[in-house]
């Protein structure tokens, strides 16, 4: 139905937040990947007013965490959700969630994937939040970018009614790619939008995806990598899995969580970790920790900024030192000198003989 | 029209943004705010979120480490 554009006008001054009448809105998961891109653009096309929504959790692969690391860093640098939003043309909202995701990662009902990532339970939440903010903010409907058997764990066929269920969010959650392969949801059986218009895209394949991203003249876009976030890596897990274990609590804060994306992690006793930067971007960054941590760097040449988390005692101290000599420039010399510096900001010098490369057990690295 | 300054020094990306984003929601079409930030992913992502949004960038400038971005923000929608 279309109003007289006089109506339209004044009820468009009267709303809290001007619309065109009469048109639906949509709240779209944005995750910076191509099928939620590809999602919001069909409904956009349907003349639904879309806007994104992209959650925070701490554990998101944004363009700038590679960016720590220092040839990264001449790369174009992008937040892949605002770059998809911009193209889109919508607004995207971006919510940070990581206290309450915490519960999601520590403690996932549905449990987890191949690595620690808890996806049906993320996937439950994220649509429970775009709910809330939907009931906020006066929107119509959420849509994501799932399909059918693409996900081992979250989009299953038998896992989608789940989402829908536990985000409370049931038959206001529509899924473009994949909608004429589920039961009608209320934006179609409402005739907000065309059922026929949806699409059919099912099973893990991606070129019905690149089809219609050339359809659309989206030439560049993420690639869809293991999954939206850290949790997928098996290396990032298996880091996780040990400070979890080594803390004997499943706990962890933001700082936790951002350091295990940077450096090389190495533990070479149950009581103490290191943290070695790889390059002068990591470096840079744990120089920012270090006051936190007992850490270690060569003085006598240049090598990496070590951050040493756990207890230490001297024969520790003096393995730590003789590691972070091995990964610095004076790995092949006799003698390096490492300062240790402890959380009170007390600095000691040792002589070291740097450690030999077969001299440290494979297990050693996380 | 009031000037406000959000420190957003030593905070990776994304969250100067949402800091942003959230400090804008409180102020009033043609307010100024200035954001001081470290992480170099700013530079692009908060002018990006702008043109989004509707607010206009005033300056963006980076020396060293310390970036300042100003934004006027824009009429709401
Ligand atoms: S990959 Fe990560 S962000 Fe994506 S659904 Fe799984 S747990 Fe959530």
């Amino acid at each position: 139905m279309s109003l007289p554009a006089s109506l339209s006008a004044s009820a468009a001054a009267n709303a809290a937040k001007p619309r065109v009448a009469g048109a639906r809105k949509a709240v779209a998961l944005i995750s910076g990947g191509l099928d939620s891109m590809l999602a919001a653009k069909v409904i956009l096309d349907l003349g639904i007013h879309v806007e994104g929504i992209n959650f925070y959790t701490g554990f998101c692969v944004e363009g700038h965490t590679q960016a720590i690391r220092s040839h990264e860093r001449d790369k174009p640098k992008r937040n892949n959700a605002l770059w998809t939003a911009e193209q889109l043309g919508i607004k995207l909202h971006i919510i940070e969630v990581i206290e309450e995701y915490k519960e999601i990662v520590i403690n996932p009902k549905h449990g987890y994937g191949h690595n620690l990532n808890p996806c049906l339970d993320c996937k439950g939440f994220m649509v429970r939040k775009a709910r809330e903010w939907m009931e906020k903010n006066g929107f119509d409907f959420i849509i994501t970018g799932e399909v059918i058997g693409q996900r081992p764990m979250s989009q299953r066929r038998d896992t989608m009614p789940v989402v829908a269920r536990e985000s409370g969010a049931f038959d206001r959650l529509l899924r473009p790619l994949c909608a004429k392969l589920l039961p009608p949801t209320m934006p179609e059986r409402e005739g907000w939008v065309d059922r026929e218009k949806l699409l059919d895209f099912n099973g893990r394949g991606r070129k019905p995806q690149m089809q219609l991203a050339e359809q659309y003249g989206f030439k560049e876009y993420a690639q869809p990598a293991g999954g939206c976030c850290f949790l997928t890596n098996e290396q990032y897990s298996h880091k996780l899995a040990d400070l979890w274990q080594t803390r004997g609590t499943k706990q962890y804060e933001l700082d936790d969580i951002m350091l295990l994306k940077v450096g090389r992690h190495l533990r070479p006793r149950p009581h103490f970790k290191l943290i070695v930067g790889r390059d002068e971007g990591e470096n840079n960054f744990l120089n920012g920790y270090r006051r936190r941590f007992i850490h270690l760097t060569a003085t006598s040449h240049p090598g990496p900024m070590v951050l040493l988390e756990g207890t230490a005692n001297d024969d520790d101290l003096l393995l730590a030192a003789r590691l972070t000599a091995r990964f610095g420039r004076g790995r092949e010399d006799a003698l390096v000198n490492v300062s240790i510096t402890d959380r009170e900001g007390q600095t000691r010098a040792l002589e070291v003989t740097p450690i030999l490369a077969n001299e440290i057990p494979a297990e050693w690295y996380l | 029209m009031s000037h406000s300054i959000l420190d957003a020094r030593n905070l990776l990306c994304p969250m100067p943004v949402i800091r942003t984003q959230n400090r804008i929601a409180e102020l009033q079409p043609g307010d100024t705010l200035e954001i001081h930030a470290t992480d170099p992913g700013t530079l692009h992502d908060i002018p990006a979120w702008c043109r989004i949004h509707g607010h206009e960038i005033v300056t963006a400038t980076r020396e060293d480490s310390e970036i300042r971005v100003t934004v006027r923000v824009g009429a709401a929608t």
